[in-house]
């Protein structure tokens, strides 16, 4: 191996970091044109999606493609904003993330914050039986849940939809972690100066909890925005299917309209692309928090 | 009994911050996951249940098709898991030796097909797979071959699936992987350049040995993950054709919300549940001696 290969992951000989900016070698070069094509494939199902539903919707299934549409067309967005459907679809998704996100934020920074810092009996009992829960496969509670939602008469309804995902363990298991990690100082200060139990937790530790608070809820939110197999048990009227769930009946529906599905997938896809940009170093960065070394 | 009252009392806020997120978590976890190993010991039709024992799990296990359905779901863990943890290292290895700005734009790329839904990439794939106007035949009549029907032929089906996957996924992966590459001493590789090792050699020799949390820790998580495909599934094939891609999680959604027989449904949860859980000891068991550095 010659020392101008950079490949491989390994630093090289000489640390280039202590000479600043290392220089660019040949090897660099393939390296990466290999990640690049590997990007690129990894990529293009997206690019297709969207080309194909800005394309002509008689146009879509000409060979060879059009790589970049020579005349975009909006007319599969508007023959899909003209289901009567589809805006109730986007509403129900709304409202089942945003819900489900917010009461778990809350849930799970109250509990974490009781199992981090405060002492009680049966505590690590509890705490073992959350974690524990993490490892079952959520079809193992699928069909107790839906007996169970059905006896209560919450089927296809919001309740149905949204109350299941709030006690996800996982939400727990991570602010428990982060809250260990605050200083019991601030705490023993605000009861000093005379602040309420919840009123610590709301002026002193929400606030400090603030970075792990933002990741979970950005992953509770794109877990949400994305769920399949619950909103699909849990709804049987078209009104209250969720945007993934009314996109798999149009993909029934319609399974040779490519133009109008593609233009369905790209409208989905949409909001959640905005919360990855705007949230880029949450996701490349949060997914290692109680993961690793925990 | 005072005592107790007055322990209680004195952790009165402990339980007070506990029990919205316990009330929930016993009625969803604890309450389903009880209930679910009862369910499976009782013939449970739409309106009438009765106490059969074990007689769901004898069923099941002389039961062709979910000897099927397991054998489907083990070749497809057996084919994504190790093949998205290559694609992750390697991507990882060649990107790591670049300045972060180039490294966050890799790792974006790779991430944003994580982020997307699994109905959404099915119905991109189905568009990419569809025989006669899709983009991969179009790519296979450009070397000169013939259009294929790949979800519609028993032999291809759950292969183009897992071809599907290892395309998309993989995008988490790197993210931690390189975090941990990150981590690594550099002392270390000073000593094995002193010793006059290769580029390879201290890739093989000190790299990959000390990713092995890592690479332990997303090995168990994928296998957990794998076992229960099945969104992709329900849009694309519907565990056909022939049930070449009907898979547990599908047998048991068939089986519960098709044909509501939900005794025997729980009973094929209750054996995922054990098979993951069997898997996910033994990953840990015989790859996970601790590593010290």
């Amino acid at each position: 191996m010659s020392a101008s290969s950079s490949s491989l992951g390994v630093p090289a000989r000489v640390s280039t970091r202590a000479l600043g900016a290392r220089r660019f070698r040949p090897g660099d070069a393939v390296a990466l044109s290999v990640v690049t094509l590997l990007a690129i494939t990894s990529l293009m199902p997206l690019y297709w999606m969207v080309i194909t539903a800005i394309q002509e919707p008689t146009l879509v299934v000409k060979l060879p493609p059009e790589w970049l549409p020579k005349n975009p067309s909006m007319a599969n967005f508007a023959e899909l904003l003209s289901r009567p459907l589809l805006g109730r679809w986007t509403l129900n998704s709304i409202v089942v993330a945003v819900t489900v996100t917010a009461a778990q934020l809350f849930v799970a920074a109250l509990a974490g914050y009781a199992f981090a810092k405060k002492d009680f009996a049966g505590r690590n009992l509890l705490f073992w039986l959350y974690v524990g829960s993490m490892m079952i496969p959520g079809q193992v509670t699928l069909i107790p849940r839906y007996i169970l939602m059905s006896k209560v008469g919450f089927i296809n309804t919001y309740y149905g939809l949204i109350l299941p995902s709030i006690s996800a363990p996982f939400g727990v298991f991570l602010m428990k972690q982060f809250m260990q990690t605050l200083p019991g100082e601030i705490i023993d200060a605000g009861r000093i100066d005379g602040a309420s139990e919840f009123g610590i937790f709301r002026l002193l530790v929400a606030p400090l909890a603030k970075p792990a608070l933002a990741v979970l809820g950005i992953f509770t939110f794109v877990g949400e925005w994305n769920d399949f197999l619950w909103p699909l048990v849990i709804t049987n009227s078209s009104e209250m299917r969720t945007l993934q769930v009314g996109l798999a009946m149009l993909q029934e529906e319609v399974p040779m309209a490519f133009g109008l599905l593609m233009a369905g997938a790209t409208y989905a896809a949409i909001p959640i692309t905005v919360v990855f940009l705007m949230f880029q170093r949450y996701f490349l960065k949060g997914l290692t928090v109680g993961a690793l070394k925990g | 009994m005072q005592a107790i009252v007055r322990r209680l009392y004195r952790d009165r806020w402990g339980y007070a911050f506990i029990i919205p997120s316990f009330v929930l978590f016993a009625f969803f976890f604890l309450v389903p996951v009880i209930w679910g190993g009862y369910l499976s010991l009782l013939d449970y039709k739409v309106f009438d249940k009765q106490w059969i024992g074990i007689r769901n799990y004898v069923e099941l296990f002389q039961n062709h098709l979910f000897w099927v359905a397991l054998r489907n779901t083990a070749l497809y863990t057996l084919a994504v898991v190790p093949l998205w943890l290559g694609k992750a290292l390697i991507i990882s290895a060649l990107i790591f030796p670049f300045s972060k700005p180039i490294q966050t734009f890799f790792k974006a790329a790779f991430y944003l097909p994580h982020v997307t839904s699994a109905v959404i990439i099915s119905m991109v794939w189905l568009w990419i797979f569809n025989p006669p106007f899709g983009l991969l035949n179009y790519l296979m009549d450009l070397v000169g071959l013939g259009p294929h029907a790949w979800l519609g032929d028993v032999r291809t089906a759950l292969l183009s699936i897992v071809f599907m996957q290892v395309v998309m996924g993989g995008g988490s992966s790197i993210v931690l992987i390189t975090a941990a590459m990150g981590s690594i001493p550099y002392h270390l590789y000073e000593a094995a350049y002193l010793d006059g090792a290769t580029k390879a050699q201290a890739f093989f020799r000190v790299t990959v040995p000390l990713l092995r949390p890592t690479l332990l820790y997303l090995m168990v998580m994928g296998t957990i993950s794998s076992f229960q495909v099945f969104t992709n599934i329900y849009l694309m094939t519907q565990g056909g054709p022939q049930f070449a891609t009907t898979t547990l999680v599908y047998l048991i959604y068939d089986t519960a919300f098709k044909q509501f027989n939900f005794g025997l449904a729980s009973a094929q949860a209750v054996v995922l549940f054990a098979i993951v859980f069997v898997l996910a000891v033994a990953q840990f068991k015989w790859l996970g001696q601790e590593v010290e550095y």
